[in-house]
Formats: C-alpha cells, sequence, structure tokens
C-alpha cells in the first residue's frame, strides 16, 4: 500500500537549515532518513520543500486571478516537504512516521496515496 | 582621508540604488546584492585612501560588487568551509564605465502579485532608494525592527519563489503601477522633509524621485497616473525654495511670493498635467492632487487662489483615499472658500485619538479658530502643533503665529 509522509514543521525547525551551528545535524538526520527509505526498498518518491513564506496561494474566482503571498493557511507548523512510501500498512506507515526527523517537534500525517484502477 | 572618505559617501548616495538594481538583476537576489555593495564600500574605505579616488568610483564600486557576488555564489555551490579572502586589485578589464540603469525594473519587480502588498513599497524605499528600515517604518507606522524582519523575509521570497527579474508585459504593468506610485511619491516626501531643513543629502532623493518619475512616464506613457505623480511633484518642487526666506524662516504657500516659484518647473508640471488629463475624464488619486497644486499655482497669473474649486477637488480625493491628510486639507480649503466656521465643523469631528499627534491636523485648527476671533483656543491650537512639528523652521513659524494673536 503507498502511503504520503507528510512533514510539518514548526518554524523553529526550519530556521535551523540556515543556522550555521545547528544546519550540519539537521541535514544528517534528514540524509539518513531517506537512505534508511531507500535501503528498505520502500522509496516512491519525495521532495523537501523551500520555506514556506517563499510560496504563492493562487485562487480564479469569477475569472480572476487571486495572488497572494505566502502559504493558504496561516498556522504554526508548515509543510516542509514529503516521502512516498509503499509498505504493508498503516502501522508500517506509522512505524516509519515515528522515525521522521520532525516527528519529535513537529507531526507527521501519514496520508494513503489515490491509486487509479 | 577624509577626502576618500568623503568621495566613497558620495559615489554611496548617488549610486546606491542603481548599483543595487543592476547586481540584483543579474543576481535575482536583492539581500545578496546589497551585501556585495556594502562589502565593497567597506574595500573601498579601505583601498582608496591609500591608492588614490579612482578615475570612476562608480565602475569600481560595481566591479567590486560583481566580484564579491561571483565569490558568494562559488562559496555557496562549493559549501567550503575556508572563506577565500578576495584580493581587490584593479582589474580594469572587469569595469564597466557604463550600465543600464535597472531601478524601475526593479521597482517592478517587487511589486509582483505574489509579494505581500504591505511590503511592496517598503522593499522599493529601502533597496532602490536606500531609505533604511527606521525611516521606512516611521512612515508607514511599523516598528523598525517589525519592518526589518518583514523586508528579509520578503527578499527571501523573491530569491526563492523565482520571480521573474523582469520589466512586467504592457498587460501587467497597470496592475503593478501603484505600489511603484507610492514608493517615488514616498521617496519625494521624505526627501523634501530633510531638504526643507537644509540636509544635502536629502536633494539627491528629491531628485532621484523626479528623475524616476519622468522614466515611469516614458515607461507607461498610457498612464494617467503616471504624468499626474510627474506633475503634483514638479508643482510641489516648483514652490520649494519659496518656502524659505533668505533667513531660512518658514513661509506658508498663502504667504510666499509667486515670482519666487520655478518657471520651468511650473511649465514642465503643466505638461505633465495635460497629458494625464488628455487621457482619462476618471482622474485617480495623484491626477487629483496634481490638479489642486495646479490651481494653487494660478495664483502667479490671477492673483488669488480659486479656494471653492480646491474644496472641491479635496471633497472628491477624500470620497477616493479618504486619509487624513486629505481630511485636514479638505477642512482648511472650505475654511478659506466659506469662511472659518465652515471649516472647524468639518474639522472637529475629526478630533479623535488619531489624530492627538497628528501636526497637520492642530496647525489646520490653530489657523481656523485665529480667523474666526477663538483666540484663547487657538493659542492652545498653536501650541499643540508646534510641540508636534518636526521641522525647527515650522514649529519656529508656529510659535511666533501664537505670540502674535
Amino acid at each position: 500500500m503507498q502511503f504520503a509522509i507528510l512533514i510539518y514543521e514548526p518554524e523553529s525547525d526550519v530556521a535551523l537549515r540556515d543556522d550555521p551551528a545547528k544546519a550540519p545535524e539537521y541535514w544528517a538526520g534528514w540524509t539518513a532518513y531517506g537512505q534508511a527509505i531507500a535501503a528498505a526498498g520502500i522509496m516512491r518518491g519525495g521532495e523537501g520543500l523551500q520555506p514556506y513564506f517563499s510560496g504563492t496561494t493562487l485562487r480564479v474566482r469569477g475569472g480572476e486571478r487571486h495572488v497572494q503571498d505566502g502559504p493558504y493557511a496561516e498556522t504554526k507548523e508548515h509543510l516542509g516537504g514529503f516521502f512516498v512510501i509503499d509498505v504493508k500498512d498503516l502501522d508500517e506507515a506509522l512505524e516509519w512516521a515515528a522515525r521522521c526527523p520532525a516527528a519529535p517537534t513537529g507531526s507527521v500525517e501519514v496520508r494513503p496515496t489515490l491509486t487509479m484502477s | 582621508m577624509d577626502d576618500a572618505r568623503a568621495r566613497i559617501e558620495q559615489a554611496a548616495r548617488a549610486s546606491y540604488g542603481r548599483l543595487v538594481a543592476y547586481l540584483a538583476a543579474r543576481s535575482h537576489d536583492i539581500a545578496a546584492a546589497e551585501d556585495a555593495l556594502s562589502e565593497s564600500l567597506v574595500a573601498a574605505l579601505a583601498r582608496w585612501p591609500e591608492d588614490g579616488v579612482p578615475a570612476n568610483p562608480e565602475a569600481w564600486l560595481m566591479a567590486a560588487a560583481k566580484r564579491k557576488l561571483i565569490d558568494g555564489h562559488r562559496r555557496a555551490t562549493v559549501r567550503a568551509d575556508a572563506a577565500p579572502t578576495l584580493v581587490l586589485s584593479a582589474e580594469a578589464a572587469a569595469m564597466q564605465a557604463d550600465f543600464p540603469d535597472e531601478r524601475l525594473k526593479l521597482m517592478f519587480i517587487c511589486a509582483h502579485p505574489a509579494i505581500d502588498p504591505a511590503a511592496r513599497t517598503p522593499l522599493m524605499l529601502q533597496t532602490v532608494l536606500g531609505l533604511d528600515a527606521a525611516r521606512i517604518g516611521s512612515a508607514f507606522l511599523v516598528a523598525p525592527e517589525a519592518m526589518r524582519k518583514r523586508l528579509v523575509r520578503t527578499k527571501a521570497k523573491i530569491k526563492l519563489a523565482g520571480v521573474p527579474f523582469e520589466t512586467p508585459s504592457a498587460a501587467e504593468l497597470p496592475a503593478r503601477l501603484e505600489a511603484v506610485l507610492e514608493a517615488i511619491y514616498a521617496a519625494f516626501g521624505a526627501g523634501g522633509e530633510d531638504a526643507s531643513s537644509g540636509a544635502t543629502s536629502a536633494a539627491g532623493l528629491v531628485n532621484e524621485a523626479l528623475w524616476l518619475a519622468r522614466l515611469l512616464t516614458k515607461l507607461a506613457p498610457a498612464e494617467p497616473e503616471a504624468h499626474g505623480l510627474l506633475a503634483l511633484m514638479l508643482h510641489v518642487e516648483a514652490r520649494r525654495t519659496a518656502g524659505r526666506d533668505t533667513a531660512g524662516a518658514f513661509v506658508p504657500l498663502a504667504e510666499q511670493n509667486p515670482a519666487n516659484w520655478s518657471r520651468d518647473l511650473t511649465a514642465e508640471a503643466e505638461t505633465a498635467l495635460a497629458r494625464a488629463s488628455a487621457l482619462t475624464r476618471n482622474a485617480g488619486r495623484f491626477h487629483l492632487e496634481a490638479i489642486v497644486q495646479s490651481l494653487h499655482a494660478m495664483r502667479a497669473a490671477a492673483g488669488s487662489t480659486p479656494w471653492t474649486a480646491i474644496a472641491d477637488l479635496y471633497g472628491l480625493i477624500m470620497r477616493r483615499t479618504p486619509t487624513w491628510g486629505a481630511m485636514v486639507a479638505h477642512a482648511v480649503a472650505v475654511g478659506e472658500a466659506y469662511g472659518a466656521e465652515a471649516g472647524l465643523r468639518l474639522l472637529d469631528p475629526l478630533s479623535t485619538n488619531d489624530t492627538k499627534s497628528y501636526q497637520p491636523f492642530w496647525a489646520a485648527r490653530a489657523h481656523l479658530l485665529a480667523q474666526s476671533g477663538d483666540m484663547a483656543a487657538a493659542r492652545e491650537a498653536y501650541g499643540r502643533a508646534a510641540g508636534l512639528s518636526q521641522d525647527a523652521a515650522v514649529r519656529a513659524f508656529l510659535l511666533k503665529r501664537q505670540a502674535e494673536l
């Protein structure tokens, strides 16, 4: 079964990416996590995302474009990236979610992907 | 040493916006362009006193900043821990004596729809016009630290989000025009405050704003507001020297001698206003303000000011953009046209917490009260207005009026 692991990071974690003292540890955690998923043979895809404030939200209403700076909703945690994994069931997906470096500080959503049959 | 320092300051002041705009247009990274320019100014401070001021200081700064940018890019790419120190040599080959002016282009990039509307004009004021965050914060009633954070984040957004570094197409341009107009007018206002009080650096900001406004009318010749803004600024500029007497004392508009107004600037303003009026019958905010200034300028030829027409125009402006400035100006014009009591009737309801510290409100109130014969209240209002004035000459003028009652 295929699941998306959606990673929500608090702003303080995102800031670690550019912190000269803490960035190496931050990135090492993510590299190890990705390598573990790949080594288990369950990696189906994934991307890291630039910080939430680099996002732009667009709606078309009445044929008119409404462009807005920033993410869709103002929240404390923001989508920082995702993996797609192929595992037996939800419990196994949750095992992987628990290993995610963002799990102790942010939150991780596990969502089955939509398979077209 | 002092000469080199003065030349560095002069070059920085004259070229800051042009250099940042040119560098940012190539690196697509405004913050990196600003940092590279700051570093090259520091380098100039170290080199010029010893090696002498280069023949073309601007080209020297540009070449140095370009090398810093390339160096910074290399550093980021290879993630080398040891930053290679940059050797600044007079590489004549890398110098460009002439480079395109990208300031207006950068201003339009700052107005991209993906950028927070509240950050657009402040960003232009900082990067293109060189105002600091504290100054911009006070103009937009935002704490300096909050403004600094907002600007840093907006620059990061532009860098990361893939905002195209191009002048918008003719179809996109009108939507971005307002923020650009506002930035040019805010720079003109900020420069004007300082220029009137005699600061030499401020004349540069006023001239830059005028230069940008003229260029904007060429880039967007079909936009009436571009011509309207230029006309408004030129009318105000035409009267700047008349606003001070030979001793430096403040002279209010009503007491200025029209012979001291610049005829050339007034004529250029009228040409710009005619272009705006030929383009639309539905005048926008700057266009309307330009018409008001044109009516004031009529005193030179007609000998009197058409206050009734000015009062009507401020009524229109107020309905369109109900700012405190427009409401106070409306009350003053109505006072001149229909008597002080009529003006006071409009001014009284504006007396709230927001106008408590608004200098023009108290200056207008003092003037109208004095005309209506309420001397005690007028004296008090003059005192409040004087206490809120930032300009020493204006303060002195208000206190003199108070003493004369």
